[in-house]
């Protein structure tokens, strides 16, 4: 009986749809992005257009073949899933095309706050919003007779309590692997201090500062109450640790926040205290310790118009307000008219609200990161201290922004 | 032979080596000489969910104008090779002149990714292919005094670590030392030690690379001198048994002689292999402690912000590297071949 009402929802649910805007498209259209359940069923959206072959190539190394997979002519990747990051990368190769034109015919649903627009052109579409922000562990706080902490110092303060009553040993989470995640860590850290990553108007980093180093000293110390593996931990295996119950307080992204909920490879005492808040200040500073994303769509440059047209098209579909449905609502912030928060979505617009600073989008904030990712983990293992790390940092920075052009 | 009929009888080999090997090779040095342009900025507005802001952006159109122009792009000489990314060479002479003492230049070399990469790398290559070389061998001995109906199943179980995909292999076993997974967790138990972690050590983290690559690449030297082991002279053996030589002089004096030109096969080959460690690197998530030259390239190559001159470089100095391995046995194997001729 059950099932069959399943099904017959679904039916309706797929009807609707359906009725909701019919997909015809006539062209190829292939998208590349990174893989997280809200992405994973937006390109679920854009498949169920006919009429044109649509594949998608949903990976989480997605940024090392985006641009090479757009650099032909004609591209093998008709449009690229991107976040504010990584359009950059896209942005300085110019692979990607203005949309105005086929937004003007096609996008009259869009919200205006989905244009992503560079100098008056608009050059994605954006679908969902993303922050990284605390979850914790509502029965081990109440245990030790702590509220959720509302700065970094009151964490740290919360993982020693735990400790020291034998709770859990390694009581912190955090995406600390060396590259990518380390780095995206400390810019959060960073900026929670107060920090500027660049002299302004120029493209010389300047990280070796004050805030800098109190920045790497908190990550220190926060690490000593972390699985000793953390340099090796990326965002799925602290969601991993997080299941298994071995840890109470992390910062993690709000699109991670749904499948942390989920009782599979997790109990029910997890799934039923996984709480999130707001993200954390540092330093007694006011802006909050992490960075504001979007997730967005591109079409590539390289591409006929067809092409174009049908990526755009299928992409349209795909972020139409009939995706929001019980399973796909709590996986995102989603920017999708008709959009209801979810109790999972607190975390990311307390962000907002408390004036988050959105990741910069500059031509050189990757190679910053890429350099920062690198030359960091040598001071995690104690190998260095915060001032030589961070003038290493800079170092390597400057040797790749010359290389690039960046700097003379 | 006629020079012609030599001529045609080395013209698709000869061809085939100038498309696959020469001209990569040309492209990646003549790559690794150039870097691009200078680029051009504007101030821009953009905008998006999170309101506007006023930043940086490229000039796409000057920077294409200038790319029209010169499409290789600024030509760097061997800058890009002397920059900190690579050879250092500036950092390497201050740390010389700042130096307290030997120990203390060597820690701030191994700041630096290039020698980092090369201290990694270098004792990788020089601990893994005797190692290899050994156990290969002592596994063919074993392998050869077995009765031949448990033969083929013991060879098939002995390839099995070369079979494995490495990245895969490695993965597994990431995950088996992990501290809370079989191997770690035994570790641990067995030392009496609840904080011992593989992954959190750099000189663990060597060793469980190490250990890995003996165990990879250990099937690959047991195949090669099984094999050779086959064409065992019988007579010579014999005599020596009959001299009375005990098991270990016939090994001693007879079977590993006979092996010799099969060693420096497998040295060569090995040496080559090891020198270009990676997927071990990626699989046990070791870039904290352990890099190699082949893991910078693929770091420059899969950042947000490719970096293509610096990677042509990194692979144009592994190509250098690896002849400079390669030297030794090569002018070993040459002097044998002339003194035969």
């Amino acid at each position: 009986m059950f099932l069959k009402k399943v099904a017959l929802a679904s039916s309706l649910a797929l009807i609707a749809g359906n009725a909701y805007a019919a997909c015809e498209i006539s062209g190829r259209v292939n998208i590349v992005g990174n893989e997280f359940p809200a992405i994973q069923a937006v390109g679920a959206g854009a498949q169920e257009c006919t009429g044109g072959e649509v594949e998608a190539n949903l990976t989480a190394d997605h940024q090392k073949i985006n641009v090479a997979g757009m650099t032909g002519n004609p591209a093998e990747y008709t449009s690229a899933i991107v976040a504010n990051s990584s359009i950059v990368a896209l942005m300085n190769e110019d692979v990607i095309r203005p949309l105005d034109d086929l937004v003007a015919q096609y996008g009259q649903d869009l919200k205006r706050n989905q244009l992503i627009t560079v100098d008056g052109k608009i050059m994605a579409v954006a679908f969902m919003a993303n922050a990284q922000h605390l979850v914790y562990r509502a029965d081990v706080l109440e245990q030790i007779g702590a509220e959720p902490p509302a700065s970094y110092e009151d964490m740290l303060a919360a993982a020693a309590q735990i400790r020291e009553q034998g709770i859990m040993e390694y009581p912190l989470g955090g995406a600390y692997k060396a590259g990518w995640n380390l780095a995206q860590e400390f810019n959060n850290m960073y900026i929670g201090m107060g920090g500027e990553f660049f002299t302004t108007g120029t493209a010389e980093a300047s990280i070796n500062n004050e805030q800098g180093i109190a920045a790497l000293e908190m990550m220190k110390s926060l690490s000593e109450y972390m699985n000793p593996d953390f340099l090796t931990h990326d965002s799925n295996a602290t969601s991993a640790e997080w299941k298994a119950g071995n840890v109470a307080l992390m910062n993690m992204w709000g699109s991670r926040v749904g499948p942390l909920r989920e009782t599979e490879g997790s109990s029910q005492v997890v799934v039923d205290n996984t709480m999130i808040s707001a993200p954390m200040t540092v330093g007694g500073g006011s802006t909050p310790a992490t960075t504001l994303w979007w997730d967005g769509w591109t079409v590539a440059k390289n591409i006929s118009d067809e092409d174009a047209a049908a990526t755009f098209q299928a992409l349209t579909h795909a972020i139409n307000p009939a995706l929001l449905n019980d399973e796909t609502t709590p996986m995102a912030v989603w920017l999708i008219d008709g959009y209801e928060p979810t109790p999972a979505a607190t975390g990311v617009f307390a962000a907002a609200n408390m004036n988050a600073v959105p990741y910069p989008m500059l031509p050189f904030q990757g190679l910053l990161h890429s350099a920062l990712g690198a030359e960091l983990s040598d001071f995690m293992q104690g190998k260095e201290d915060a001032a030589t790390a961070l003038a290493d940092v800079e170092a390597a920075y400057s040797a790749a922004a010359r290389e690039k052009g960046y700097l003379q | 032979m006629k020079h012609k009929t030599f001529f045609w009888f080395i013209l698709p080999t000869a061809t085939a080596m100038l498309l696959f090997i020469a001209l990569p090779i040309m492209s990646v040095v003549t790559q690794s000489l150039f870097t691009p342009h200078e680029q051009v900025f504007k101030v821009v507005e953009n905008c998006g969910p999170f309101g506007c802001t006023e930043s940086t952006s490229i000039d796409a159109e000057a920077t294409e104008a200038l790319r029209a122009e010169a499409p290789l792009g600024r030509f760097a000489g061997l800058g890009i090779y002397l920059d900190r990314g690579h050879l250092a060479v500036t950092e390497v002479g201050d740390a010389w002149r700042n130096r307290d003492s030997i120990g203390d230049f060597l820690g701030s070399l191994a700041n630096l990714p290039f020698y980092r990469a090369m201290g990694f790398t270098l004792t990788y290559t020089f601990t893994v292919t005797p190692l290899l070389i050994a156990l290969g061998f002592v596994i063919a001995i074993s392998v050869n005094s077995l009765h031949r109906h448990l033969k083929g199943l013991v060879i098939f179980f002995s390839l099995l670590p070369m079979i494995v995909t490495p990245l895969i292999g490695s993965l597994i076993l990431f995950w088996m030392i992990d501290s809370r997974g079989v191997i770690g967790t035994g570790l641990q138990w067995l030392f009496s030690d609840p904080d011992l972690s593989l992954k959190a050590s750099t000189g663990l983290t060597w060793v469980m690379l190490i250990v890995y690559g003996v165990w990879h690449a250990a099937p690959f030297a047991f195949v090669v001198f099984y094999a050779g082991l086959q064409t065992l002279p019988k007579d010579t053996l014999e005599s020596a048994m009959i001299d009375g030589a005990t098991r270990w002089q016939q090994t001693k004096y007879v079977v590993i002689p006979h092996l010799m030109p099969l060693v420096t096969f497998v040295a060569l080959i090995q040496l080559m292999d090891n020198f270009r460690v990676f997927e071990p690197i990626v699989g046990f998530n070791a870039e904290a402690h352990a890099t190699s030259l082949s893991w910078i390239i693929f770091n420059d190559l899969g950042g947000e912000t490719r970096l293509l001159s610096s990677a042509a470089t990194t692979s144009v100095l592994t190509i250098i590297g690896v002849s400079i391995l390669l030297s030794p046995v090569l002018v070993r194997t040459w002097r044998d071949f002339s003194t035969k001729g």
